[in-house]
């Protein structure tokens, strides 16, 4: 198991980069082009080999920051691949990342419908 | 003796109120920022790792244990965004509630809940895609990307 601190340090790292790029490129790149990026990066570096290493040191601060979701969906496709071949470069990255697409497009919508904006 | 020009006293004037104004506006609290980033996008991700910690332990395997809870953490965010906490932490955390899987599910719920009075189909259940449509369109198109490259590598 990953020792907590290791979590805390590469995802409060991965946020902090975020951060840095926020401020310096103020106002041009908003919060939807932060997780843009952050999905397509870690799905490039995953493909690339280099995104699980970090998954390795730092368990959920690495896997809960949205470029861990590239990294699922990039080896969800690879291992598709392998698998099936071209269906899988279809298939792959949706099925590893289904869980969490799902549960955010539904609890996403129940909240919602259940809440009202403040203010 | 002539006075001296009202315009151009103006604009002295302008000029000495804009280095007046560049000496007392905040220096953009970059700093102040990054550690409220740090500090906030760590803790939940401490959150989550217990969380995982706890599903490893009851037996689950490593990667049932992170795909849950990624969907517990969805579920944490979207109800704390529903009660109004999450956007109020997002404030002074930036980056830090944006860059979780947290803040994807803060873009959704926060997006979607503005736009009830164009209905809960097309107003909720279309907006719901105004950040998570982007997100998603390039998460896919990247992995599709390298799957066809796995594809053309292999064979």
């Amino acid at each position: 198991m990953v020792p907590l601190y290791m979590a805390f340090l590469v995802g409060g790292a991965l946020c902090l980069i975020g951060q840095i790029i926020m401020d310096v490129t103020k106002p041009t790149i908003t919060p939807g082009h932060i997780l843009v990026g952050y999905i397509s990066c870690g799905a490039i570096l995953s493909g690339l080999g280099l995104y699980q290493p970090l998954v390795n040191i730092g368990g959920a601060g690495a896997t809960i920051p949205l470029s861990g979701f590239g990294h699922l969906l990039a080896q969800g496709t690879i291992k598709a691949v392998e698998q099936k071949g071209l269906l899988g470069a279809l298939s792959g990255g949706v099925e590893a990342a289904a869980a969490g697409i799902t549960a955010a497009i539904v609890f996403g919508y129940v909240a919602a419908v259940l809440f009202d904006p403040k203010g | 003796m002539g006075m001296p020009n009202p315009d151009k006293l103006k604009k002295v004037e302008a000029e000495e109120y804009d280095t007046l104004v560049q000496q007392l506006k905040p220096k953009p609290a970059i700093f102040k920022n990054c550690v409220w980033a740090f500090t906030v996008g760590g803790l939940i991700c401490v959150i989550a790792q217990l969380i995982t910690n706890y599903l490893l332990v009851s037996g689950m395997s490593g990667t049932d244990a992170s795909a849950f809870t990624s969907v517990i953490m969805i579920f944490l965010a979207a109800f704390f965004t529903g009660i109004g906490i999450y956007d109020e932490l997002g404030k002074r955390a930036g980056a830090g509630s944006i860059v979780p899987i947290t803040g994807f599910a803060n873009a959704i719920v926060a997006s979607a809940m503005e736009f009830k009075r164009e209905g809960y189909i097309f107003g909720v259940g279309a907006r719901i895609f105004t950040v998570a449509g982007p997100t998603l369109v390039f998460g896919f198109a990247v992995s599709v990307l390298i799957g066809l490259i796995k594809v053309f590598i292999t064979s």
